[in-house]
C-alpha cells in the first residue's frame, strides 16, 4: 500500500536490510539501510554474527538510511554492539532517532541474556536399562490402576450420584448407535464363512457341512469377537476421549471436589452400559452372521433356508450360544476399564490425548483377542 | 515465500496522536446466530497507534464483534477495513500481509498444548518467514523477556504455566512478527490485581515503545483508567460511546453511568 507521506529519503521500501562500509581515518563507518525488520533481518543476520571479529576499534553505526526498524532489528543491532563492547571495542550511534533509541533500549536486556539451558532428558550408559525398568513399573501401575478403577467402579455403584438416566443414555449410544454397523460386518464375515467354507466342502460333496461350520464359528467365535473388536473401536474411542478432554479441562478434579467420586460418576454407567450392550449386541451380531451365512449357502451350494435352518437346529444347542455370550461381558468390561484408565491418564495436551485414545483402542482390541482366545481354551478343557 | 509488502507495519506502528489515522474501521456491522442478532449496524473506529479499551456487559457480543474483524465469524451486513484496506477485497497475499501485521491474545491463550513456550512464539515465524534457527530463537527469548516471563518459561509446556504466565506466553505469541495492532480478549481476567496491573503496564510500556495499536477487550477498570487512551463502550448491539476516560465520565448513558460511576470506579479514581 502506498504510504501517504512518503518522505524523500525513504529509501526502497521492501528492500532488505543491508549494510554499506565507509572507511575513514579513524575506524570504520556503517551505514545501516533498508528494512530492519522481522521479515527482512535474516538477510543481514550472519554478517552482523561476524562484525564483533572483524570490525577495528572504533566503529560508527549510521542510522540515517534506516527504512523501517522493529524488535528484530533493533535486538540484532544490540545484540552486535554488546558483543563489540565485550570485545572491548567502541562502538557509537549516529543520526539516531529518538524510536529507535527507545527500541534499542528495550531489547537491551534481551541482547545480553544467552538462551537459558534446556532442561536436559539426560542420555547416559544406563538410559536403556532406565527405560526398560521405567516401562515394567509403568506396566505394573497400569494394571494395579485398572483394577483400581474397577475396584471403585463396584464400590462407587453402591455410593450416590449413580443415576440410572445417565446408564441408560450410555446404552443408547454405545448399544443402540452402533446396531448398524455391527449388523453389517457380522453379516458380511458371516457371508465369507459360508463362501469359503461351501468351496473347500464341495470337493468332498459335502457341503451341507457348511451349516455346522458356520453356525458354530458365528455363534461361538466371529459373532462376540468381531462385535467386541468393533466396540472396542467405536465405544472405547469415544469413552477415552470424553474423559481425557474432562480431564485436560479439569472437570475431573471439579467432580473431586464437588465430593462426587469421579470414577463413580463417569466410569461406573459406561461400564454397566457396555456389559448390558455388548451382549446385546452380540445376540443381533449372531443373527446377522448366521442371515449373511443363509443367504450365501442359498445361493452358491443351493441350500434352501428350510434345510439350512433345520440342520443348524438339529447340531446347535444352547451350549453353543452360551459359550459365545458367556465371554462378552468380560470383554466388555476390560474394554470399559482399558478405556476410562487411558481416559484418566491424559495429561494437559492435545497431544498425550490423542496418544492415550490410541492406546486405549490397541490395548482394547489386543486383551480382547486374548480375552477370547483364553475362553476358547478354558471351554475346550472343560469340554463346553 | 513470496512476499508483498502491501502492509508496511512499521508505518502504521508510529502513534502520531495529531494524524489520528484509521487502522481498523468497521462500518455498519451485522452479526446474527440463527434468530439471534447479537451485532447490529455497528461503528467503530481504532486508530493508529491507540490503546483502545472495549467494555460492554457479558455476553454482548464483545469477543462477537473481535472475531468478526479477525474474519473468524461470518458477518451478515457491514465493511472491515484493516489498514485501510477492506478484507474481503484481498487475494491471498494481501490477506497474509494483513495477517502478519495482526497478531492476536485469545481469551483463554490458545497456546498450542503440544509445543513448548518457545515452540509457541516460532509458530508463526516458522510459518512466514525463513529465518536462520539461532536467530529464530534468539527472537522467541526476546518476546519471552519482552512480556516479562522468565527466561526458564522457555521450555514450560501450556499446562506448567499459571494463569498469567499463559497470558503473557501468549501475548509473547502474538508480538511473534513485531505487528502493527494486537487484539486482547480480557488479557487480565482471571489474573490476580497485582498480575493484572503488571500486565496492564506491560501493554502500556509496549505500546509506547514499539508504536503498536491496542484493541483491548476488557472488564478490568484499573486497565481502563491506568493504560487506555479512548474508550468504546458496547451495549444494545452497537458502540454506544467512544472516547476518553474524561467522556465516559460525563456521559449521560445509563449503563456507562452506572459502570464508571458505581462503587468500584469511585475508589479507583480516588
Ligand atoms: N458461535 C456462536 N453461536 C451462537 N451464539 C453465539 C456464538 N458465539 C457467541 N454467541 C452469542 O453471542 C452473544 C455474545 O457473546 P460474546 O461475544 O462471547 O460475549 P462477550 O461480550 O461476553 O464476549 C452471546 O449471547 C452468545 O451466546
Ligand atoms: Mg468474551
Amino acid at each position: 500500500m502506498a504510504s501517504e507521506d512518503d518522505n524523500a529519503e525513504s529509501i526502497a521500501k521492501g528492500e532488505a536490510a543491508g549494510v554499506q562500509e565507509h572507511r575513514s581515518e579513524d575506524g570504520r563507518e556503517l551505514s545501516l539501510t533498508g528494512n530492519w525488520t522481522t521479515r527482512s533481518i535474516a538477510a543481514i543476520d550472519g554478517w552482523m554474527r561476524e562484525l564483533a571479529s572483524t570490525a577495528p576499534e572504533r566503529i560508527v553505526l549510521d542510522f540515517a538510511s534506516i527504512a523501517n526498524i522493529d524488535t528484530a532489528g533493533a535486538f540484532v543491532i544490540r545484540r552486535t554492539v554488546e558483543e563489540l563492547r565485550q570485545a572491548g571495542k567502541s562502538v557509537e550511534f549516529r543520526n539516531i532517532s529518538h524510536s529507535e533509541e527507545v527500541l534499542l533500549d528495550a531489547v537491551a536486556d534481551a541482547a545480553s541474556q544467552s538462551m537459558p539451558e534446556k532442561p536436559s532428558s539426560g542420555f547416559g550408559l544406563l538410559t536403556p536399562f532406565a527405560v526398560i525398568g521405567r516401562s515394567v513399573f509403568a506396566m505394573a501401575e497400569q494394571m494395579k490402576y485398572a483394577f483400581g478403577i474397577l475396584g471403585s467402579a463396584i464400590a462407587g455403584s453402591s455410593g450416590h450420584g449413580i443415576s440410572l438416566t445417565a446408564i441408560v443414555a450410555q446404552i443408547h449410544r454405545i448399544g443402540v448407535g452402533a446396531i448398524p454397523v455391527v449388523l453389517l460386518m457380522n453379516a458380511i464375515i458371516g457371508a465369507i464363512v459360508a463362501q469359503q467354507g461351501a468351496f473347500q466342502l464341495r470337493y468332498f460333496g459335502a457341503e451341507i457341512f457348511v451349516v455346522d461350520l458356520v453356525s458354530v464359528l458365528v455363534l461361538r467365535e466371529t459373532g462376540a469377537l468381531i462385535t467386541a473388536i468393533m466396540i472396542a473401536g467405536r465405544s472405547g474411542s469415544a469413552i477415552t476421549a470424553e474423559i481425557g478432554s474432562m480431564k485436560m479441562r479439569e472437570e475431573v478434579d471439579a467432580l473431586k471436589v464437588i465430593g462426587l467420586n469421579p470414577i463413580g460418576v463417569l466410569v461406573f454407567p459406561r461400564l454397566v452400559a457396555l456389559m448390558i450392550a455388548l451382549p446385546l449386541l452380540t445376540v443381533a451380531a449372531n443373527a446377522a452372521g448366521l442371515a449373511g451365512a443363509m443367504v450365501i449357502a442359498n445361493y452358491y451350494s443351493d441350500i434352501s433356508y428350510t434345510a439350512f435352518i433345520t440342520r443348524m437346529g438339529g447340531w446347535i444347542d444352547v451350549t453353543t450360544v452360551f459359550a459365545g455370550l458367556v465371554k462378552t461381558p468380560f470383554m466388555a468390561l476390560a474394554i470399559g476399564v482399558i478405556a476410562s484408565m487411558e481416559g484418566m491418564r491424559v495429561g494437559g495436551s492435545a497431544e498425550s490425548l490423542g496418544a492415550r485414545v490410541t492406546a486405549s483402542v490397541v490395548k482394547a482390541i489386543f486383551v480382547v483377542i486374548v480375552l477370547d482366545g483364553l475362553f476358547a481354551i478354558f471351554f475346550a478343557s472343560i469340554g463346553f | 515465500m513470496a512476499m508483498t509488502e502491501t502492509v508496511d507495519k512499521t508505518e502504521w506502528q508510529v502513534g502520531d496522536a495529531e494524524e489520528r489515522r484509521v487502522i481498523l474501521s468497521a462500518e455498519d456491522i451485522t452479526v446474527r446466530f440463527g434468530t439471534q442478532t447479537v451485532l447490529d449496524g455497528l461503528d467503530l473506529d481504532v486508530y493508529a497507534g491507540e490503546v483502545l479499551g472495549f467494555i460492554g456487559p457479558s455476553g454482548s457480543g464483545k469477543s462477537v464483534l473481535l472475531r468478526t474483524v479477525l474474519g473468524l465469524n461470518r458477518k451478515q451486513g457491514g465493511t472491515i477495513s484493516l489498514f485501510g484496506q477492506n478484507i474481503e477485497e484481498l487475494d491471498e497475499d494481501e490477506r497474509t500481509a494483513i495477517d502478519m501485521a495482526m497478531g492476536v491474545l485469545f481469551q483463554h491463550g490458545a497456546l498450542f498444548s503440544s509445543l513448548n513456550v518457545l515452540e509457541n512464539i516460532q509458530v508463526p515465524m516458522r510459518e512466514y518467514l525463513d529465518l536462520p534457527k539461532k536467530l529464530m530463537n534468539e527472537l522467541a527469548m526476546l518476546k519471552i523477556e519482552m512480556v516479562g516471563l522468565p527466561p526458564e518459561a522457555a521450555w514450560k509446556f501450556p499446562d506448567e504455566l499459571s494463569g498469567g504466565m499463559v497470558k503473557r506466553a501468549a501475548l509473547a505469541r502474538a508480538l511473534s512478527l513485531d505487528p502493527a495492532i494486537v487484539f486482547l480478549d480480557e488479557p487480565t481476567s482471571g489474573l490476580d490485581p497485582i498480575g493484572a496491573a503488571d500486565f496492564d503496564e506491560l501493554v502500556r510500556q509496549l505500546s509506547d515503545t514499539l508504536g503498536l495499536t491496542v484493541y483491548m477487550v476488557t472488564h478490568d477498570l484499573d486497565s481502563l483508567f491506568s493504560v487506555c487512551d479512548r474508550i468504546a463502550v458496547l451495549g444494545d448491539k452497537k458502540v454506544r460511546v467512544a472516547g476518553t476516560i474524561e467522556d465516559m465520565l460525563v456521559c449521560e448513558d445509563p449503563w456507562v453511568q452506572s459502570y464508571f460511576n458505581g462503587k468500584r470506579a469511585r475508589q479507583i479514581k480516588r
